[in-house]
């Protein structure tokens, strides 16, 4: 690879068409994420139903938590039993399981991932961590209340809970995605600068878009 | 059983260097702030120390100094060394090792980052290691409070409050009596 290709410069398509290409810049959508009204309420149940039973998760261990995962997908406790499993992007996940502390450091990274994900989305919170602090209660570098920055539908208390009590956090996720109380993202959407505000002010050296995906 | 310690050989090689012994195979050595990267080399080059295990620091803020650990370890004779120097709490700049082991730069890139002491010369040693964009003083200073940053900074969940057992159970079962 020479410099000359990252410059800035048109080529033709093969249709014909010139086009201009800029290597360098990075092509996302950067428009404000909007509410998903429900469609009709009977479609809406069936979706909802639909939705719940094939919950995909995203395979990103924020912490600790993320070896309590194992044991959930392997034969022991079987997550895909329950429709349950796990994927390695976040385009095509829908649930965000947030397994532990946060340091500001994988906040930003969580921060991008989630509003990449496509909706509707559901964001998991495992351990005492993610509700109040948990044991870093006092850290300069570690989130106390993960509903600051992210809307959050299931919290599991527990430092770690077990695989059990995360296959039950995930029976109680199903139940209220069934009731429509899912509104994750829409919540997201709604409360855009209060979350943005939020995340900005622990946030020091913001250099990614305000949303991408 | 080890016959010839490290102490004779340093001794007479740096008068300056203040050894003693903490267990048979474990040795401490302090030394002027100028000559800790010549003694270290020489403990490489020399002695055998060929492992570093930890570079750390220590903050003294009573003298107002910071206090640099090198571990070193001889893979051959089992024993350990542990170096010590003291810098000036303010400016803190000392020499880099990386040039003796590449695994301390990270070391130094954290030391950067947690204790404000520099290392020039050390590669990527300006850029940030876990703190993104900080910009307050280092927190692993003491006299950064922790505890008061955290709650003016992380949305403090209400209702987190602790008792003295003794107290809340009394209260709680007899209150009458108090």
């Amino acid at each position: 690879m020479s410099k000359s290709d990252l410059e800035k410069r048109t080529v033709m398509s093969p249709d014909g068409e010139p086009i201009e290409i800029n290597p360098l810049q990075d092509y996302f959508c950067d428009a404000r994420p909007k509410v998903h009204e429900p469609v009709l309420p009977i479609f809406e149940k069936f979706l909802n139903w639909a939705r719940s039973e094939s919950l995909w998760v995203l395979g990103f261990g924020t912490g600790c938590g993320a070896i309590e995962m194992r044991p959930l997908m392997t034969p022991r406790f079987d997550a895909y039993r329950f429709g349950i499993q796990w994927r390695p992007t976040p385009r095509q996940s829908s649930v965000f399981i947030i397994s532990g502390y946060l340091s500001v450091k994988t906040l930003k990274r969580v921060i991008r991932s989630y509003e990449q994900m496509q909706n509707p989305k559901f964001v998991i919170a495992l351990g005492s961590c993610t509700i109040n602090g948990g044991m870093y209660w006092d850290s300069y570098n570690t989130i106390k209340r993960l509903d600051h920055y992210l809307p959050v539908d299931v919290y599991i208390a527990g430092c770690m809970p077990r695989p059990e009590a995360i296959l039950a956090g995930f029976e109680k996720l199903k139940e209220l995605i069934r009731q429509g109380k899912g509104e994750g993202a829409n919540l997201y959407a709604q409360n855009f600068d209060w979350y943005k505000a939020n995340q900005k002010k622990i946030i020091k050296d913001w250099d990614m878009p305000d949303y991408n995906w | 059983m080890i016959m010839n310690t490290p102490l004779d050989n340093i001794k007479t090689v740096f008068p300056n260097a203040d050894v003693w012994t903490q267990r048979q195979e474990l040795y401490h050595m302090s030394i002027p702030k100028e000559q800790l990267v010549a003694l270290v080399t020489h403990l490489k080059e020399v002695e055998g120390y060929l492992h570093l295990v930890q570079l750390t620091a220590v903050d003294w803020i009573e003298k107002n100094q910071f206090q640099l650990t090198y571990i070193l370890n001889n893979p051959i004779k089992k024993i350990d060394v542990m170096v010590k120097t003291f810098i000036p709490r303010d400016n803190p700049t000392m020499e880099t090792i990386h040039h003796l082991w590449e695994q301390a730069a990270t070391y130094q890139r954290e030391l950067r980052e947690m204790f404000g002491i520099n290392f020039p010369g050390s590669p990527r040693v300006d850029k940030p290691f876990i703190l993104e964009g900080w910009d307050d003083i280092p927190p692993y200073r003491r006299d950064f409070d922790t505890k008061k940053y955290a709650e003016e900074t992380y949305f403090p969940r209400p209702g987190r409050e602790t008792h003295d057992p003794k107290e809340f159970m009394k209260k709680k079962l007899y209150p009458d009596e108090i």
